[in-house]
């Protein structure tokens, strides 16, 4: 009964992509990848992955919008034109030969949730089995992301943290751009309902982030649903207040230090536990028991892990902001 | 008590029916109705009087009290942000110039 | 009901298309990031949908009383996917931002003339 809801929602989310690529207008498209976005995190909770749902949500469905928002915002681009007739027409056969050959090799997967295809049967068990033995929480996929898998995530880290330094080193450091326009940024100081509202929410977000934080051990959360959260309070504040009282709520150096100091941390954690005797990134050796080490060890990476996404997130959307050509 | 737990269940049910249908309006109304402003006001239904009664109706269905909690917090953000989405949506259309269809009737017939 | 099992892959096979005609045949900038950003969705899709057990619950000890769970691994690749792919996206985003600063116009052929007569 339950797959009809589901198929109903892919259904719209085919469509939806369709009209993302097709339409002429920009701004329609990137409010669509909005919808878009929304849709596929309320896909993910019926296929039971509640971290993913989470993460998809804040981040694809937030953030990313407002990134593609900013950077439309100074490209002043609104309609697209037409691509050439031999483009399309030779993309389009292109396309339509992958996805037949496509559908052609699904009639090979195995059925759709089934116990017992190879997916579930090597090293999942194990994983399910062992994380209350090893790290006695009860979130499995934290459990696997900051321990078993910590390399993906330092690894992850790294990547947000170059995303970070490059949008830098692209679009210059906001305070510079910003000290060379005399027009000061007042930004919805004359709309009254909207900032009596949202002054009166961001504390309650920054709380909310902070509660997924720190209890992404026992329900769905983690460092990078609380991170992007926290950066969308910072976000909401700056669209209300002004770029420069944002700018000195949150100074740029403290945003250098905050993404900074979340990888350092990562690293830093696994660069001591080398010092207490273990491998690099062996938690066992933090606490005095296994249970205990692994989950020092987890609450530790986690806040490196929210510290960077914050402040890279926030990092770049001042980059974009101050940008502009006003 | 089990004929006051299926009473709860039927009242639950028809709750939630009323918000599905609140939605559906909303849904057909911003599909048809013929200015911005009163296609807004009907998408806007989805935020204030379907998410109340679908929330009230899971409220009564569920057993948990820290899930009706959770619910009723919800319920609550829901309607203090709706609101000022559409606020703020209707204020950005009149500064942009998006004059309501029958502001200009009004003045030519003065 | 066959059909359904593998209405899943169908569907992340037409994004995962999609996605790529954005790619391959719109001129604008913006356009082919948002393409290849259905195509990344599409490839979470596929990943999670593989990850379904049947009568499973999500794999969080003590939320509810069902003891399947679905499989946490792809979740967990997932995870990490989303946060890179929306890194990818800002980086390509002030790319595209730095391109339109320089050359006044985001679509590809306008940049090729440009490039071409200079």
């Amino acid at each position: 009964m339950i797959e009809i809801f589901n198929i109903f929602l892919m259904a719209m989310l085919v469509i939806t992509a369709l009209a993302m690529v097709s339409s002429r207008h920009l701004f329609i498209t990137v409010m669509l990848s909005g919808i878009f976005s929304l849709l596929v995190a309320a896909i993910f909770l019926f296929l039971d992955a509640a971290d993913v749902a989470l993460t998809e949500a804040a981040v694809g469905a937030g953030i990313s919008t407002v990134l593609f928002l900013g950077a439309l915002a100074l490209m002043d681009v609104e309609e697209t034109a037409r691509g050439e007739r031999w483009v399309r027409v030779s993309s389009l056969v292109v396309v339509a030969v992958t996805t037949i050959a496509l559908v052609y090799a699904t009639f090979d997967q195995p059925l759709f949730g089934d116990p017992n295809a190879p997916i579930n049967l090597h090293v999942a068990p194990w994983y399910i089995e062992n994380v209350p033995v090893h790290m006695g929480i009860p979130n499995i996929v934290t459990g696997i992301l900051g321990s078993y898998r910590g390399y993906d995530t330092l690894g992850e880290v790294f990547v947000v943290y170059t995303a970070g330094i490059g949008v830098l080193s692209l679009l210059g450091d906001p305070v510079k751009n910003r000290m060379n326009r005399p027009v000061q940024n007042h930004g919805l100081r004359h709309y009254l309902i909207p900032r009596v509202v949202g002054r009166m929410l961001i504390p309650f977000i920054i709380l909310f982030g902070l509660y997924v934080q720190f209890h992404g051990e026992y329900s769905p959360g983690g460092g990078f649903q609380a991170g992007a959260l926290i950066a969308a309070a910072m976000i909401l504040f700056a669209i209300l207040e002004g770029e420069n009282r944002a700018l000195n709520v949150i100074p740029m150096r403290v945003l250098y230090l905050m993404m900074a100091s979340g990888a350092l941390l990562y690293g830093g954690v696994g660069v001591a536990t080398l010092f207490m005797g273990g491998n690099f990134l062996e938690y066992t050796v933090l606490g005095s028991t296994m249970v205990s080490g692994q989950q020092w060890g987890i609450l530790l990476i986690e806040a490196g892990v929210g510290l960077t996404v914050t402040g890279v997130l926030i990092t770049i959307f001042h980059a974009f902001a101050a940008r502009s050509n006003l | 008590m089990d004929a006051w737990s299926n009473v709860v269940e039927i009242i639950s049910i028809v709750f939630m029916a009323i918000g599905a249908f609140f939605i559906f309006v909303g849904g057909v109304g911003a599909l048809r109705m013929p200015d911005f402003y009163t296609r807004m006001h009907a998408a806007s239904l989805t935020d204030s009087a379907g998410p109340i009664f679908i929330l009230i109706g899971l409220i009564l269905h569920t057993d948990s009290f820290l899930v009706a909690i959770k619910l009723f917090t919800v319920l609550v953000f829901i309607l203090i942000t709706g609101p000022t989405a559409s606020n703020a949506l209707a204020s950005a259309a009149l500064l942009a110039g998006n004059k309501p269809s029958l502001a200009v009737k009004q003045t030519t017939a003065e | 009901m066959a059909w359904v099992d593998y209405f899943h892959y169908w569907v992340f096979a037409i994004l995962l298309m999609i996605g790529f005609f954005g790619v391959i045949a719109k001129r604008n900038l913006v356009k082919k990031l948002v393409g290849l950003s259905i195509f990344q969705s599409a490839v979470f899709l596929l990943y999670i949908t593989m990850g379904k057990v049947e009568g499973g619950t999500a794999p969080i000890y003590g939320i509810t009383d069902n003891t399947v769970f679905s499989n946490p691994l792809p979740q967990v690749l997932i995870l990490t996917a989303i946060v890179v792919g929306i890194s990818t996206t800002a980086l390509g985003l002030s790319i595209v931002v730095r391109i339109k600063e320089a050359y006044g116009s985001i679509e590809e052929d306008v940049i090729h003339e440009k490039d071409r007569v200079e």
